[in-house]
């Protein structure tokens, strides 16, 4: 729902390390994206595409976004099971003491720069 | 063509907003300022219940309102006016929600030191203010009966993080379909430690047992 606010935050880091390492252009920005992130991946990407135009060092930048599967452990029954499945409730022994191991993640992982 | 280089930062893109939020947090206790961050859905009574209950604390405590909305400062007015306590509205520029430097930004303006509890009221948005820690000392929610019993489970983000959910316009519950104490345990049943209360800004059901809520929460917080 925030995808524009993120890719601002996200421009804004990438130029202050690009100012930092001295780098001119920016050829690509990897980025990890949980499955349950609340990031749509499509919008993100609209998104960058339309702010990189206005950056001096992202404007040559290829976005390489990796998705994460969101995985879920139940405390109960100690299994972990696919969250986008099965929500917060476990398949297997139905409890309701659940929590997210992996799959909310919003990772600036690497750039290529020259 | 220059070389090409590989910088590795493996960094969350939350991580600065988060690390800026703590510090906020820790400067707000030192000076005994409690931050309240109010959030709810569009329409749910954020800007009326904060009037009730500025109304019946004001006496006892210095208060201030932040007001954050995308556009325009019609809450910001509403509350000096029916309630003569000092208020800020901070324009987000389109934003969805509020961040730590926007928060801090507002409390420098408003000289936030001279005050015991400031409440800060987000954008109406049960999505994004969720993802976005403001600073706040804690944060607070209202759900309204005309919004359903089910909201718990839709957004279960907001009513995780909240340490109190407000149920507004209870005198309304007839004309819904609101079971309350289905709502009750939509919401105890992801976050056991959550105090609910509901009121109703119309017949002020409900605003002494929050001013008293409030009220022994600044004591706490002053003592500690």
């Amino acid at each position: 729902m925030h995808e524009l606010g993120v890719v601002f935050n996200i421009k804004q880091q990438i130029e202050d390390v690009a100012k930092e390492n001295n780098v001119k252009n920016v050829t690509s920005l990897t980025i990890e994206l949980g499955e349950v992130s609340t990031v749509v991946p499509e919008l993100f990407t609209e998104c960058f595409d339309w702010a990189k135009k206005k950056s001096e060092v992202l404007k040559n930048c290829k976005l390489n976004l990796v998705i994460l599967k969101a995985i879920t452990y139940c405390e109960d029954c100690k299994k972990t099971y696919s969250t986008t499945e099965f929500g917060r409730t476990c398949p297997y022994c139905k409890s309701p003491h659940t929590y997210l191991v992996t799959g909310n993640e919003l990772k600036i992982k690497q750039i290529e720069a020259e | 063509m220059g070389q090409v280089r590989t910088i590795l930062l493996n960094k969350s893109v939350f991580a600065d907003n988060d690390a800026r939020a703590e510090i906020l947090r820790a400067d707000l206790r030192k000076d005994g300022v409690l931050l309240v961050n109010v959030m709810s859905s569009p329409g749910a009574g954020k800007t009326s219940t904060l009037t009730s209950l500025i109304n019946s604390i004001k006496d006892k405590v210095k208060v201030a309102v932040m007001e954050a909305d995308i556009d325009s400062d019609v809450d910001a007015q509403s509350i000096v006016k029916n309630t003569g306590v000092d208020s800020i509205q901070l324009h987000t520029g389109g934003m969805c929600h509020l961040d730590a430097d926007m928060t801090r930004e507002g409390l420098d303006a408003i000289d936030y030191k001279k005050y015991d509890i400031i409440f800060l009221e987000n954008v109406g948005n049960l999505v994004c203010p969720a993802e976005y820690d403001t600073g706040a000392t804690m944060d607070i929610m209202i759900l309204s009966t005309s919004e359903g019993d089910d909201k718990p489970l839709k957004y279960p983000l907001i009513f995780q993080k909240c340490n109190l959910v407000i149920i507004s316009k209870i005198d309304a519950i007839k004309y819904f379909t609101f079971d309350l104490d289905k709502c009750i345990d939509n919401i105890t049943y992801r976050n056991k430690d959550v105090r609910v209360i509901p009121i109703s800004n119309k017949t002020q059901e409900g605003i002494e047992e929050l001013s008293t809520f409030f009220l022994d929460k600044i004591k706490n917080y002053k003592e500690i």
